[in-house]
C-alpha cells in the first residue's frame, strides 16, 4: 500500500520515542548503496539503480572526485545542533553517518585549519546565512544542500560564481506541505479555531445554532502553482469531490489532469473569479512576487478563502489586510508571511477572519527526516561526481 | 425539532392531541424516546445522508488540526510574546499514517474516501462487514475485533451512532489498547466515550491526544478537566454547521412533515 518515497537511508535511526517510522521503509537505490559504506569508491549511478544494495560493480571515478578514506569523511558545515534554530539532534546523527559535522562555532574558532575541510553546507531553516564572506572563506566548498524546497533565501547567482552547486529537497516536502494546505482550508472553512475558542471559553453557556461555516465538499478549489505540492493538494481535494481549477506556467499532461479532474486556467483571472478556495503553491521568484494584490483579491468571490503555503511575499500583505477588513474576500489562512514572525502590531494579527500558522508546512518528525535524507543524498551525489537528483540553477 | 429542542416528553405529548410527526434535524436520534412517541401514535423522522459529507469533512479537519498542532500553532503565530518560531516545534504526519474507523456507515465511509487520498492505511470495525467492492474502493481492511484496530491505529475515529451497545464503547481498557502515540477523534456522540477515563488517559499520556466535536453534556461545565488539557481540541458540535447543509436538512424535514401530515410514507422515518 505505501508508495515508494524518496531518499530513505538504509539504517533506521531511532526517532523520538513513539514517532512512527514508516518513512524509513523506503530505500532509494542511491542511498541503499551509500548506506553500505560507499566512502572508498565512487559509484556508477546507473548500476546502483538497477541493483539496489548489490556489489560495487564497475567503478567510475570522475576526475574531480576525491576518493575518501574512511577516517576522513567530507566536512559539512551547519549552524549548530539543538536549541531553537539548530539542526535537530536526530538529523545531526543522520549527517554524522556520512559527514564530519562542523558547527559554525567550531569553524569560527579555528578558521585556518577547518575551512579547507568544509566541502558542503547543510542549510536548515535558512541557516547558516550564505554570504560572500562565508563563501570566500571556504576554498573547498562544493555544494550547499538546502533542507526544504524553497531557495529564495539563497543568492543563486553569487553562489554559482564561486563554482558551488545548490540542491534542494522537492520530494521530501510534498506530502506534509499538501497536508497543511488541506488542514488550513478545512480549518478556515469550518471555523475550527474560532470553534475551539468557543468550546473552551469561560463565558460559553450554550452553543449557538446559527453559528455556521462554509462547505468544502463539492466546492471549487483553484490551485495556483501545480508543481509537486500543488498536484498532491489536487489529489487530496479530489476525494472531497471538489471541482479543481489550476493555473501554472505550463499546462500539465492530459493524463495528469484527468487523474485529479483538474481544469487548466490559462488566465489567472478565470481561476480567481470561479474559486471558493484559492490556494497558492508557487515558489517565490521575481515573477510571483506580490502575485496576489489588490486587483487579484478584487477578482475573487466575496465568499472565497485565500490559502498560502508558498512564501509570504507572494501576497501583497497590505492589500490582503484591507481586503479582509472590507470583506472583499471572506477569509485567509496563511502558513507563511513576510516576515516570519510578523511584527506583533501587524494588522493581519488583529483580524478575526484569518488563521496564521508559524510556517509548519514541513514541521513533522517524518518530513524533517526525509528532508535530511534527501539533502544528504544530493550532497553526496555532488561530492561523488554523480548525477545530482535535485540541483537548483540560477535563472 | 432543531438541535434536540424542544424536548419531547410525556407532558408535551399529552398536551398535543393532533400531533402527527416529530421531525428531528441531523441523523442522531439518541435524544428521542421512540417508545414513548409510538405509544402516542406519533411518527419520527431524521435527516441521514445529507449530513455525511460535512461531518466527514470535519472529521478530517479535526485529524489534521490535531496532528499538525494547528490550534497551538495559531496561538504561537499571533501571541504578543512570540519573538521567533522555534525549529524544534513539530507535529506528526497524517499522510501515510494508519486510520482506524469505528463505525463504517455513511459518514465513516466518506471519511475513508478522503483519508485514502492522503495515502492512509485504513482499518475499520463495524457491526457488519462492508462488501468487497466497497472495501477495495477505499482500501479498507476489516477488523472483526475492535482491539486489533485499536492496537494498530495512529488515529482512531468514532463515527457510530449512540445506542446501548455503543454507550461508553471507548473506556479505560480501549484507551490502553491504543498506541501511546495515537489520537482519538470523536464525531459521534459524547457518551460513546467514557469521559473520565479519557481525561485520565490524556493526563497520563496513555494516548497522545484527542479531538472531539461532541461531548457530554454540550457544552461541558466550565470547570471540566477536558477544557484544561493541552492535548485536546474541542469544537462546539459543528459537524453539520454549514449554510448549505442546514438548508438541505430543513428541506428534508419539511418533506417528512408534509408526508406525515398527509398520511403518506415518510422519507427517513425512524422506527
Amino acid at each position: 500500500m505505501f508508495r515508494r518515497k524518496a531518499f530513505s537511508l538504509l539504517k533506521t535511526m531511532p526517532l523520538k520515542s513513539g514517532a512512527s517510522n514508516f518513512a524509513s521503509k523506503f530505500i532509494h537505490p542511491v542511498i541503499a548503496f551509500h548506506g553500505h559504506g560507499c566512502h572508498r569508491t565512487s559509484v556508477d549511478y546507473r548500476q546502483a539503480q538497477d541493483s539496489p544494495g548489490s556489489a560495487r560493480g564497475q567503478t567510475i571515478t570522475a576526475p574531480q572526485t576525491k576518493v575518501m578514506a574512511e577516517e576522513e569523511l567530507p566536512g559539512v558545515l551547519i549552524l549548530g545542533v539543538g536549541g531553537t534554530h539548530g539542526v535537530l539532534e536526530d538529523l545531526a546523527a543522520l549527517l554524522k553517518k556520512h559527514f564530519r559535522l562542523i558547527t559554525m562555532t567550531e569553524f569560527l574558532e579555528n578558521k585556518r585549519e577547518i575551512s579547507k575541510k568544509i566541502q558542503s553546507i547543510f542549510v536548515f531553516e535558512c541557516r547558516p546565512t550564505i554570504d560572500r564572506k562565508l563563501l570566500e572563506s571556504l576554498p573547498n566548498l562544493k555544494v550547499i544542500g538546502n533542507s526544504g524546497v524553497g531557495v529564495d533565501h539563497l543568492d543563486l547567482k553569487m553562489i554559482a560564481n564561486f563554482g558551488v552547486k545548490v540542491t534542494n529537497t522537492p520530494h521530501a516536502v510534498a506530502d506534509s506541505t499538501a497536508d497543511i494546505g488541506m488542514a488550513l482550508m478545512l480549518a478556515s472553512a469550518r471555523r475550527l479555531v474560532e470553534g475551539c475558542q468557543i468550546a473552551v471559553s469561560p463565558d460559553t453557556k450554550y452553543f449557538a445554532v446559527d453559528w455556521l461555516g462554509v462547505e468544502v465538499t463539492r466546492s471549487t478549489l483553484g490551485i495556483i502553482g501545480m508543481g509537486n505540492i500543488g498536484y498532491k493538494v489536487a489529489q487530496r481535494a479530489r476525494a472531497f469531490h471538489m471541482r479543481i481549477l489550476y493555473h501554472n506556467r505550463k499546462q500539465r499532461r492530459k493524463e495528469e489532469e484527468e487523474a485529479v479532474g483538474a481544469h487548466y486556467c490559462e488566465k489567472i483571472e478565470d481561476l480567481l473569479q470561479q474559486s471558493d478556495f484559492v490556494m497558492l503553491v508557487v515558489n517565490l521568484t521575481p515573477e510571483t512576487h506580490k502575485l496576489i494584490g489588490k486587483k487579484e483579491l478584487g477578482l475573487m468571490k466575496p465568499t472565497a478563502t485565500l490559502i498560502n503555503i508558498s512564501r509570504g511575499a507572494v501576497i501583497d500583505q497590505d492589500a490582503l489586510a484591507e481586503a479582509l477588513q472590507n470583506k472583499v474576500v471572506r477569509a485567509a489562512a496563511l502558513d507563511v508571511t513576510y516576515p516570519e514572525p510578523l511584527p506583533r502590531d501587524h494588522p493581519l494579527l488583529k483580524l478575526n477572519n484569518i488563521i496564521i500558522t508559524p510556517h509548519i508546512g514541513t514541521a513533522t518528525v517524518q518530513a524533517l527526516r526525509m528532508m535530511a535524507e534527501e539533502a544528504i543524498a544530493n550532497m553526496l551525489a555532488v561530492l561523488n561526481g554523480q548525477p545530482i537528483p535535485s540541483e537548483v540553477f540560477p535563472k | 425539532m432543531w438541535y434536540h429542542k424542544p424536548v419531547v416528553n410525556e407532558e408535551l405529548l399529552q398536551s398535543l392531541p393532533n400531533l402527527k410527526i416529530v421531525a428531528s434535524s441531523g441523523v442522531g436520534i439518541d435524544h428521542l424516546d421512540l417508545k414513548l412517541l409510538s405509544g402516542y401514535g406519533v411518527k419520527a423522522s431524521n435527516t441521514p445522508f445529507i449530513v455525511s459529507s460535512d461531518t466527514a469533512d470535519l472529521a478530517m479537519a479535526l485529524m489534521l488540526a490535531s496532528s499538525r498542532r494547528l490550534v497551538e500553532g495559531y496561538q504561537m503565530a499571533v501571541s504578543p510574546d512570540t519573538e521567533y518560531f522555534p525549529a524544534d516545534w513539530l507535529g506528526d504526519a497524517v499522510s501515510g499514517a494508519t486510520l482506524g474507523i469505528i463505525g463504517m456507515g455513511s459518514i465513516g465511509y466518506k471519511v475513508a474516501e478522503r483519508a485514502k487520498a492522503f495515502e492512509m492505511k485504513i482499518l475499520y470495525h463495524n457491526r457488519n462487514r462492508r462488501n468487497k467492492e466497497e472495501e477495495s474502493a477505499v482500501g479498507a481492511v476489516y477488523c472483526e475485533k475492535i482491539h486489533h484496530l485499536l492496537q494498530q491505529s495512529d488515529f482512531v475515529l468514532l463515527s457510530v451512532n449512540l445506542m446501548p451497545a455503543t454507550h461508553k464503547l471507548i473506556g479505560k481498557r480501549e484507551l490502553e489498547l491504543m498506541k501511546p502515540t495515537a489520537t482519538l477523534i470523536n464525531v459521534s456522540r459524547g457518551l460513546v466515550v467514557d469521559q473520565d477515563a479519557l481525561v485520565e488517559a490524556l493526563q497520563n499520556k496513555v494516548i497522545k491526544a484527542a479531538a472531539l466535536d461532541v461531548t457530554y453534556p454540550e457544552p461541558l461545565p466550565r470547570d471540566h478537566p477536558l477544557l484544561k488539557l493541552k492535548n485536546v481540541i474541542i469544537t462546539p458540535h459543528m459537524g453539520t454547521a454549514t449554510k448549505k447543509t442546514r438548508l438541505l436538512m430543513m428541506e428534508n424535514m419539511i418533506k417528512s412533515i408534509q408526508a406525515g401530515l398527509m398520511g403518506l410514507p415518510i422519507p427517513h422515518e425512524v422506527l
